[in-house]
């Protein structure tokens, strides 16, 4: 099975530099056919330079990068023509009706008339925006432009789907439409590439992912792998009353330190890595801590990615 | 270049639609406008100009005289137009551009497709208002339809090197700049209303420097039947000059904004 699995993106020692700033600073990867994978990170983890890199419109400052089999540098247009992009601002114009955004965007791919306007019907109905075809960009809901941009960016039938933060901005019923349209792309065999600094949308549509932090990785693996590997099963959450000053959490977090294998004091929050919430919580209560809410929950990537990096995703 | 034209040709959709949703809009500022200056320079004070004799003008009607002068300014203000605003809308504000980079159009070929819009609506423009200058007897030579491919240079010549600077520009403050100290200088001192050889000397020689005084040059003599081949070459030498830097400036612009 390994050895068959096709490599579409292959990365090594990648960099990129803008200046003297450097945004990425030697990365290795491989995306898989077939797989959604996913880059984990806050703003400013070099998510977006890679993924511009990985859309052979960004040259490389060093490093091997391989798309599809080709080299960015020497054959730019024959990768872009085989890769579907999602920008994190929508490029979409605003001032020519939904179904000529798509009609005219597969021109530029070559396609004749008919095959656009076939392929434009195709996906509105995807995306639900059939309805909408003939008016106005303008007259669009955030939702609904995210939902044409990625439309637009499947019109040529591409192999590998780039998503640069697919649901930025978006409110929650929007987003659950849109991770169900990427899903069902998802299952139809398309190879995605999501960056995203949501824990909850790179659990939702990832195979595997990494977690990029200042320009470099700080782990790989699927999400049940990483949550495995830099955190507990459970985590309680204990908050202090306004009586309580964050800088007293050091002190509270002495008191309990040896429940649990692992404690983050946030500011607002005591955080107990540890297999049995609840025992932990009777554990507190027992020393005549009274913490003004107790949450008991299953570690998530937002755990994971606090252990890595000290820090949390969405500030 | 084949594949410049190709990729141009995958373009073509898209500045049919943006022309199929300006064109009214365009009417104004490139029909009637140019008109009314024709109207009022070349009947209202030509009808003066006339009287005084004409010989200063080579003997032709002070209509005559600003006719083909009009029609290289017009060209030049419509390339200039279509090179500030929309490129910035592209680059900035729309983004339409950065989608283009994402298929297998490349910065030239983006270039390219923009050139070729101006082309049209320069061409389109003035081969309208040629029509209209010929009605009203503007041409006192056959030779002047030449006039039209001399203007359409004259509007790309104009056109390379403002797209080059508004891929540098961050807003459009700069573009009424262009207009002020470009566009509205070269229109009144590129020897259409009068021979630039009336101004001071260091005025004529900024005047020969100008892309349209060439082009206006170029058309009054093609107009009134008045070529010189030599001359004629360096004319259209030199409109070629400003095009083919402003281009090469242009490419540049786009690369380094598109792509980084």
């Amino acid at each position: 099975m390994s050895e068959q699995r096709e490599s579409l993106v292959h990365v090594r020692g990648l960099r990129k530099s803008y200046g003297d700033f450097e945004a990425v600073k030697g990365i290795d990867l491989d995306v898989w056919r077939g797989e959604a994978f996913g880059f984990l990170g806050p703003n400013g983890a070099g998510k977006s330079s890679t993924m511009r890199m990985i859309g052979a419109v960004s040259p490389t400052s060093g490093g091997t990068l391989q798309i599809l089999g080709m080299d960015p540098a020497t054959e730019g247009p024959s990768i872009r023509a085989r890769l579907g992009v999602c920008p994190q601002d929508d490029t979409l114009d605003t001032e020519l009706s939904v179904r000529e955004n798509l009609t005219i965007y597969g021109r530029y791919f070559g396609l004749s008339r008919a095959e656009c306007r076939s392929r434009a019907d195709e996906l509105l109905a995807f995306v639900s925006l059939t309805e909408k075809a003939d008016v106005k960009v303008d007259e669009l809901s955030g939702g609904m432009k995210r939902r044409l941009t990625i439309a637009r960016s499947l019109v040529s039938n591409p192999d590998l789907l780039l998503l640069d933060e697919p649901t930025t901005g978006l409110d929650p019923q929007a987003r659950h439409l849109l991770w169900d349209k990427l899903f069902r792309l998802k299952q139809a065999g398309v190879t995605l590439i999501i960056t995203t600094h949501y824990m909850d949308e790179a659990e939702q549509l990832c195979d595997r992912l990494v977690v990029m932090d200042g320009g470099l990785i700080a782990a790989e693996g699927s999400p049940a792998d990483l949550i495995r590997d830099y955190s507990t099963r459970e985590v309680t959450e204990l908050r202090f009353g306004p009586e309580v000053m964050s800088s007293d959490h050091d002190a509270l977090a002495e008191k309990v330190e040896d429940l649990a294998q692992r404690i983050e004091v946030l500011p607002d929050r005591l955080l107990l890595y540890t297999d049995d919430g609840e025992r932990a919580v009777a554990a507190v209560h027992e020393r005549g801590l009274e913490p003004a809410s107790v949450l008991v929950r299953r570690s998530t990537l937002e755990d994971v990615f606090l252990r890595l990096t000290g820090r949390t995703l969405v500030d | 270049m084949a594949l410049v034209l190709e990729n141009g040709r995958r373009q073509f959709d898209y500045w049919l639609t943006v022309y199929k949703r300006t064109w009214k809009g365009t009417l104004i500022s490139s029909f009637l406008l140019p008109l009314l200056y024709l109207a009022a320079m070349g009947i209202g004070l030509g009808s003066f100009v006339d009287r005084n004799g004409t010989g200063a003008l080579g003997g032709v009607s002070y209509l005559q005289f600003i006719a083909p002068g009009l029609l290289a300014s017009t060209a030049l203000q419509v390339a200039v137009g279509e090179s500030t605003y929309p490129v910035m809308s592209g680059l900035k504000w729309q983004k339409f551009f950065h989608s283009m980079i994402a298929s297998p159009l490349r910065p030239v070929d983006v270039v390219a497709g923009q050139f070729g819009f101006i082309a049209f609506r320069v061409g389109s423009t003035c081969a309208v208002f040629l029509v209209v200058i010929a009605l009203f007897g503007g041409l006192s030579s056959p030779l002047g339809v030449l006039a039209l491919p001399v203007v359409l240079l004259v509007g790309m010549a104009a056109a390379a090197p403002v797209v080059a600077v508004a891929t540098t520009l961050e807003n459009d403050a700069g573009f009424a700049m262009i207009f002020r100290f470009g566009v509205i200088p070269a229109f009144l001192f590129s020897g259409a209303f009068f021979p630039v050889s009336q101004l001071p000397d260091w005025i004529e020689w900024l005047a020969y420097l100008s892309p349209l005084w060439h082009g206006v040059a170029l058309s009054r003599d093609l107009a009134m039947g008045t070529i010189n081949p030599p001359l004629a070459l360096l004319n259209v030498a030199y409109l070629l000059a400003w095009f083919a830097v402003g281009t090469w400036f242009a490419v540049r612009g786009f690369t380094k904004r598109l792509v980084g």
